[in-house]
């Protein structure tokens, strides 16, 4: 708050004192007019006015030193040392406000940065486990069709032995038929007809 | 002082010539009252520039009180006249600083009590209102003098209107000059007489003495009576220089 005593109030304090000045000469001309109010005891100290000049005397110029003093020097001072305070508080608080702003804003910047470092994390894993799983694919289905035809081919090997098998039980149970009917007759059946034989037995078997 | 067993109650508002100065015939002595006003105004210098001659930014004691007054008076000052009225605040902090610690300083035993002069304070009333006159003129020239007519009252009221505004503003330093003074002397002749009813009681052992403490207790209760009586008038004189100050910044009604 400036204090600034004003040209007014100076010109107040001016004429103030200047009345002072002046109101001892009225003040002393009543005194000798009636020298005490109460007679012949002393007057009572506050009403008497052979006391006046002096007292108005002395309090302006007490109290001028007193405005002086505080207009000029003590006021001044005090204002600008609770101005300075007020100026101190006010920036100690913005410095914390923004120190705290600056804390937050890094605070929110680390809290983005590690979701999304999280959401990168997840997305490398669900890429790593999608490769290997189709690899792993990949591989499965080249072994599964290897086995397949390996199967296929063992499957006809043994269709083949089995045939060339069946045949030549055929043949050896047409032999045995001929051996067979030429022990017990003596005859010797054609070929044919034993062969014939065993394919009816065989039909029938 | 009471001389002998009697009691003297007025004898501390006596006025004794400490260094006799006597121009053109006049009574300049500097007496105990001056005494009492240097006084005052050393005192409230030792913590107005004393107390704050650290400049520190976190103040001691001293300083504390220092600055708790200059707010106290400034937040007087602001709430009655705004921020305009701080031009007065030099003389208002004067001033309320001036009463209280005359009244402060007076409710030492064997001081003087300044304010209980009424020269002294119709001196300080004079000067509050002259500083109203001269700045409201000053300030608002015959403007000023609107303070007197009240707004919106019928004409054929006005000049009763005026006078009995005219007569309400003259009464005004008479009223502020005679509430301290008053109020000062009352205070202290009530502690003086109960005080010296307690001498009187005591000074011959009778079956009064019994009584003694009565005007005794009576003392010490007024005494922190007076205390708060001479910082209520001193607040009171300040807030009243405030609101008489405010009409001459904004003399309209």
């Amino acid at each position: 708050m400036p204090v600034r005593s004003s040209r007014f109030v100076r010109q107040g304090l001016a004429g103030f004192v200047a009345s002072v000045l002046t109101a001892p000469l009225v003040v002393s001309a009543a005194g000798a007019a009636t020298p005490s109010l109460s007679g012949e005891k002393a007057a009572f100290p506050p009403f008497d006015v052979t006391t006046f000049a002096g007292q108005l005397f002395w309090l302006a110029i007490t109290f001028g030193a007193l405005y002086w003093l505080m207009s000029t020097i003590a006021l001044p001072r005090v204002g600008a040392i609770l101005d300075e305070r007020a100026t101190t508080i006010a920036r100690d608080l913005d410095n914390a406000a923004q120190m705290q702003a600056k804390a937050e804003a890094t605070a929110l910047a680390y809290e983005t940065a590690l979701t999304e470092a999280r959401k990168n994390a997840q997305g490398i894993a669900q890429a790593a486990r999608d490769t290997s799983t189709k690899a792993s694919d990949a591989r499965r289905h080249t072994v599964e069709g290897e086995l397949a035809a390996k199967l296929a081919q063992a499957e006809a090997t043994i269709a083949a032995t089995k045939t060339s098998a069946m045949t030549n039980v055929r043949g050896l149970g047409s032999e045995v038929a001929v051996a067979i009917v030429t022990k017990l007759t003596g005859q010797t059946p054609s070929a044919t007809e034993a062969s014939e034989a065993v394919d009816q037995v065989l039909a029938r078997g | 002082m009471a001389a002998g067993v009697g009691i003297d109650p007025i004898s501390q508002f006596q006025i004794k010539p400490i260094i006799g100065l006597r121009p053109f015939g006049l009574d300049l002595s500097f007496s105990n009252a001056s005494l009492f006003m240097v006084f005052a105004v050393g005192v409230i210098s030792a913590i107005m520039i004393y107390g704050s001659s650290q400049r520190a930014v976190v103040p001691g004691r001293l300083q504390s009180l220092a600055e708790i007054t200059y707010e106290f008076v400034a937040s007087t000052v602001t709430g009655v006249m705004g921020r305009e009225g701080m031009k007065f605040f030099p003389l208002v902090f004067s001033l309320f600083m001036f009463v209280l610690t005359a009244n402060l300083l007076g409710m030492i035993p064997g001081s003087f009590t300044v304010t209980s002069h009424i020269i002294v304070t119709t001196g300080l009333a004079v000067l509050v209102i002259s500083v109203v006159l001269i700045y409201g003129i000053a300030k608002h020239g015959s403007h000023f003098f609107g303070l007197f007519v009240p707004s919106g009252a019928p004409a054929w009221l006005i000049p009763f209107m005026v006078l009995i505004e005219v007569v309400s503003f003259a009464s005004r330093p008479i009223s502020l000059a005679l509430r301290l003074f008053g109020n000062m002397l009352a205070g202290h002749i009530g502690l003086k007489v109960f005080g010296g009813f307690v001498v009187m009681l005591t000074a011959q052992v009778s079956i009064f003495t019994v009584l003694a403490p009565l005007p005794m207790i009576l003392a010490i209760a007024l005494t922190a009576l007076e205390f708060l009586v001479a910082f209520l008038q001193a607040y009171v004189f300040a807030i009243l220089a405030c609101v008489y100050l405010n009409d001459a910044l904004h003399p309209g009604h």
